[in-house]
């Protein structure tokens, strides 16, 4: 089967766009990913769409998404597992590559979050979790994530001051990146002097909503090598699930879903955590960033917080960890998420990251979490 | 009768919908598979061990260890009047685990990870609709006292 190279990226500004429908954001983001390969749209053999429905007005988005980019009559298709949609997307593109059937494929992650009211927004807050026996009890995001940290500070010791660290990291590496929703750096006295959201998380410790989208083109070995100069190889590309209800998992201090995922990308791409010198890792809450060093294998079980503290995971660190300022700063337009996350291990991989840039990138991860843990995605990217 | 359990319910209808016919008279029921005898909390119609459909309630001691816990602050639809509150998860002594808010019987400083709680079954009294649910409570702490 033929290798998967990417060989065009595109992004637009993540936040509160009020200025555009879901469409014209995913428009942006597939011109400017067209413009970087340096291919015409009718190249494009066939589109997915990443993105998670019941935010939408629009219903079955993938149609609507064809007609406006003007690649209709192409095939093109919908995926969604919750918050990791982009790299599902992703994923069945890579397949179909992988599979003959297509040849060059566009990958748009796209999610129009900000024109839900405030009601309608509550009302899906409540039904994030198992709804039969959990939700009954007004679970959230942050509550079950919130439930994650107080297990992790008990078990290993993880402290408040290392949850603030990841967030002082990526609004730091946020600052420099022009597509973040939070373009500021934040010291630890003001992310304590927030509101509660769920103990232990105060404001700072959650990723926001936001509006955006994010294009990867995807090209079989042949084709992508004719078309880039440096194309970037997708040789990892796993996905694991975990029970959908917490009840149902032994414990609550990592995610399994992406401990399977990530050894099996390591496998398929014949690299170890200690070849990765960029990860883009699934940050919508601090302690989600922690638990990823430790299940991805950066660090070991437990050390997630002095690993943070250390600054291993800054650039000049062990591993450089969402120097695009993550979800947290980027903010967190679900379906766009995980297409922002590769398009920024690509740009890392090729050189082109400017004054965020890792040095001497020659191989990358991301890491894409659906729900809270439901399902994990781990792509490994390699530059020649 | 499914409908009866949590304060705000999304699934009125399950092949277990007797377990909130149970909660309302004081009993917290878990599954048992009666082909290869797999048990289960919460209850499940459908085997997880043998795929087998044939199933009996068994009613557990409700007691367990405390795994984690959280205060909810921002609260979703449907719970904002009884915002904050303290939700534990909680691994049960015959297995499984529970997912309920803390009961009066213990006080928010005294809760941390590893605490014996009880899980005791309980009824929102005030409302015109039968809402049941669990707490965690004390150790020995029985229903009719709640």
């Amino acid at each position: 089967m033929t290798r998967v190279g990417i060989v065009g990226v595109g992004h637009g500004v993540f936040g509160r766009r009020s200025d555009a429908t879901v469409q014209e954001l995913a428009f942006e983001a597939f011109r400017s990913a067209l413009e970087d390969a340096g291919i015409d749209r009718d190249a494009v053999d066939a589109s997915v769409v990443g993105s998670v429905p019941e935010y939408h007005k629009q219903r079955s988005l993938a149609g609507v998404i064809q007609e406006y980019l003007g690649l209709v009559p192409k095939p093109t298709w919908l995926t969604e597992v919750a918050c990791a949609s982009g790299s599902a997307a992703m994923r069945t593109a890579w397949m179909s590559i992988k599979a003959g059937v297509h040849d060059i494929v566009a990958v748009i992650g796209c999610q129009k979050m900000t024109e839900l009211s405030t009601p309608e927004i509550l009302a899906l807050m409540g039904r994030v979790g198992e709804v039969q026996w959990e939700s009954g009890f007004g679970t959230t995001f942050p509550g079950y994530y919130a439930m994650f940290a107080k297990r992790h500070m008990h078990e290993f010791g993880t402290t408040r001051e290392q949850l603030l660290d990841v967030a002082v990291k990526n609004h730091h590496y946020g600052a420099m990146n022009p597509f973040a929703l939070f373009r500021k750096e934040i010291t630890k006295e003001k992310a304590t002097a927030s509101e509660d959201v769920a103990t232990p998380f105060q404001v700072y410790d959650c990723c926001a909503n936001a509006d955006g989208a994010a294009c990867i083109v995807l090209a079989g070995e042949g084709r992508a090598r004719e078309i880039s100069e440096v194309p970037i190889w997708l040789d990892g590309m796993a996905c694991a699930t975990a029970s959908m209800s917490v009840l149902r998992r032994p414990s609550l201090v990592g995610l399994p879903s992406a401990e399977r995922a990530a050894a099996e990308a390591y496998a398929m791409a014949g690299v170890g955590p200690a070849d990765v010198k960029v990860a883009d890792v699934h940050d919508c809450f601090t302690i989600a960033e922690i638990m990823a060093y430790e299940d991805l294998g950066f660090c070991k079980k437990g050390e997630g917080g002095p690993f943070v503290a250390d600054r291993q995971t800054y650039v000049g660190g062990k591993v450089a960890v969402n120097v695009d300022g993550g979800l947290k700063a980027k903010g967190h337009p679900i379906g766009a998420t995980g297409t922002s996350m590769t398009y920024e291990i690509v740009k890392q991989l090729r050189g082109e990251a400017g004054e965020r840039q890792v040095p001497d990138a020659d191989v990358g991860l991301t890491h894409n979490v659906g729900g809270i843990g439901q399902y994990c995605f781990v792509q490994v990217l390699k530059r020649d | 009768m499914f409908k009866w359990f949590g304060k705000v319910n999304y699934t009125p209808y399950t092949k277990v919908n007797d377990f909130a016919r149970y909660l309302k008279d004081g009993h917290l029921m878990g599954s048992r598979c009666k082909s290869c005898g797999a048990t289960s909390f919460p209850p499940r119609a459908d085997c997880d061990s043998c795929m087998s459909g044939d199933f009996e309630f068994i009613e557990v001691s409700g007691k367990g260890k405390l795994h984690t816990f959280t205060k909810i602050v921002a609260a979703p639809t449907g719970f904002e009047d009884v915002a904050p509150y303290i939700v534990g998860v909680v691994d049960l002594q015959e297995g499984g685990k529970a997912l309920a808010w803390f009961g009066d019987s213990i006080a928010e400083a005294e809760i941390e990870i590893g605490m014996d709680v009880q899980i005791v079954p309980r009824i929102i009294e005030e409302l015109e609709d039968i809402k049941v649910y669990y707490s965690l409570e004390q150790p020995g702490t029985t229903w009719s006292k709640v």
